[in-house]
């Protein structure tokens, strides 16, 4: 199929709307992805169709409900090539996806352990492995930026040792748009016998990981980056690590057996799946991949990183503008800032202009310190994107720059 | 003037402004003429939470008024301050106490004052009314 970027658009009702009085440019898609009618229809089609509680009724409606979630499942484990569908846990993102591993993770710590985070994390994604440390005694080491918003691999390999036992990165930074080399970083922390959990919610909507050739313990993301609903997302792991957590949350489904001595937990993936999941979003969920597949990644990624180039070319022609995340190699997302103009102001214009964009820390707080700038103004671009919303963009900004210098 | 025609006035200066680019330019420039404040009481203490911008706001009492003093790092947030020290500096704490805010959504910045807004211009208004009534407090003992 060829690769039509208004036909595409075509699917999205949103991108056919005015914001303060023009046509809706959206770039705030590492944020969140708008989402295409045939997602939007999976959700009322379920909802109209066939709602029902999954897993235990007998009656047809259950049956059909439990059929469309678990066929979601796995669409979800082919498009990211894992070995069993029980080994795809749905979550409710990529933040309840990490504070299951790190709570299971608390069993298997001691004290001096260490986990090792890289310096380009979203700073909430932090937060659960220093609250872990604090239970644990564990140590929580960083893995060094560079300048141009790169990993440094040679410190990654000084700070690895026999007492690492989880290594934390992200696939792609969202404040930078850095892909992260995770092949080399996941073989490195395996020669030490570390786990490697992968945050790919940036990742997915720009690649298709092949998580088995990867050979991650854990991969989490989000479907809502996907163009798929908010508040559903996968966990992926290594059946063997999977059996060795223990369970996260206590509730209905994720039992086997209970009398008020013990309780027998379910098999996987149903022993982290506490309590009635959210049905419609699964389903959604892998509306959302069948529809990025059958655009293709190959396209999308062709598409994103024209996009990127020319964005790059012409917002440095504008004077005093610079870029912050300039790795090698990056996804379609623009980081910068105008000298002396703060970005809060400059988001306000553009969003008089009905150009969306991010402004501030994007929870990165480390990498802004880094830089020593209170935060910056972020483009980040989609397949459904294109060249002229980019030369909106570029005029928005040069706009903008004469109103506020 | 009463503190209601003062905000009349504001009413009156933004109303002559159509086009949204024109309004956002008489801002910026109010932000731009925005007294600088006292490099020294740009402290943390003065700093206001639940602003993407920095935003430090001083109050000082002075013959009975409350004298507001205030910037930002952000020009576009210093402009909207400028608008609230224009209509809140230089009254006495009670008026300020008692001052209806109506006039930010008449001069069509609310926006601005949508509480889930970053730039804290809600918390800005509550500051200022805080030390108000502060000092209104004082004032009575």
């Amino acid at each position: 199929m060829a690769f039509n970027v208004s036909d595409i658009r075509k699917d999205f009702p949103i991108l056919q709307r005015e914001v303060n009085g023009k046509p809706l440019v959206y770039l705030d898609n590492a944020a969140t992805t708008q989402k295409p009618r045939q997602v939007i229809n999976s959700i009322v089609d379920y909802y109209s169709g066939y709602n029902a509680n999954i897993h235990r009724g007998v009656h047809t409606l259950s049956q059909e409900a439990t059929d469309a979630y678990e066929a979601a499942r796995g669409i979800i484990q082919q498009h990211f090539n894992v070995e069993k569908p029980s080994e795809v846990i749905f979550t409710s993102g990529t933040t309840h996806s990490i504070n299951l591993v790190a709570n299971g993770f608390e069993s298997i710590l001691q004290t001096g352990d260490e986990i090792v985070v890289s310096a380009l994390e979203h700073h909430s994604n932090i937060v659960p492995w220093q609250m872990l440390c604090e239970r644990t005694g564990a140590i929580l080491k960083v893995i060094p930026m560079n300048e141009e918003g790169e990993l440094v691999l040679p410190e990654f390999k000084n700070i690895l040792s026999a007492r690492t036992k989880l290594v934390f990165v992200n696939h792609i930074s969202n404040a930078l748009g850095t892909i992260n080399p995770i092949e080399e970083i996941i073989a490195m922390a395996h020669e030490k016998g570390a786990a490697v959990l992968i945050d790919g919610a940036q990742a997915c909507c720009h690649l298709k990981p092949d998580l088995q050739k990867l050979d991650v313990d854990f991969y989490t993301t989000s479907a809502h980056k996907m163009c798929g609903p908010t508040g559903v997302g996968i966990l992926y792991g290594k059946e063997a690590w999977l059996q060795k957590l223990p369970p996260y949350q206590g509730g209905g489904e994720m039992i086997s057996e209970v009398t008020f001595e013990k309780t027998t937990y379910a098999e996987l993936p149903h022993k982290f799946e506490a309590g009635t999941p959210n049905i419609a979003g699964g389903i959604a969920f892998g509306a959302a991949i069948d529809y990025l597949n059958a655009i293709g990644f190959e396209q999308i990624e062709k598409h994103e990183n024209e996009l990127l180039f020319y964005a790059t070319k012409e917002l440095l022609k504008i004077d005093g503008l610079r870029i912050y995340g300039t790795a090698a190699r990056k996804t379609s997302v623009i980081s910068f800032n105008l000298s002396g103009i703060h970005p809060y102001d400059v988001g306000t214009i553009l969003d008089k202009m009905g150009i969306a964009v991010r402004t501030g820390h994007h929870c990165a707080q480390p990498i802004m310190d880094y830089y020593k700038i209170p935060g910056t103004v972020r483009a980040s671009f989609a397949f459904y994107n294109t060249l002229e919303e980019v030369n909106r963009l570029v005029d928005g900004v040069k706009k903008a720059k004469l109103m506020l210098s | 003037m009463t503190i209601n025609e003062v905000q009349q006035d504001l009413i009156d200066e933004f109303s002559l402004f159509d086009d949204w680019m024109d309004k956002y330019e008489h801002l910026i420039g109010l932000g731009k003429s925005l007294p600088l404040i006292d490099p020294s009481l740009k402290t943390d203490d003065r700093l206001i939470k639940g602003c993407q911008s920095k935003v430090w706001l001083h109050a000082e009492l002075e013959d009975g008024k409350v004298v507001f003093t205030a910037d930002s790092d952000a020009i576009i947030t210093k402009g909207i301050i400028a608008v609230l020290i224009t209509a809140f500096s230089n009254r006495p704490p009670e008026e300020i106490v008692e001052a209806d805010t109506s006039f930010i959504d008449e001069i069509g910045l609310k926006e601005h004052l949508s509480p889930t807004r970053a730039n804290g211009l809600v918390s800005m208004v509550k500051q200022m009314k805080l030390y108000a009534l502060a000092f209104k407090a004082q004032l009575k003992k």
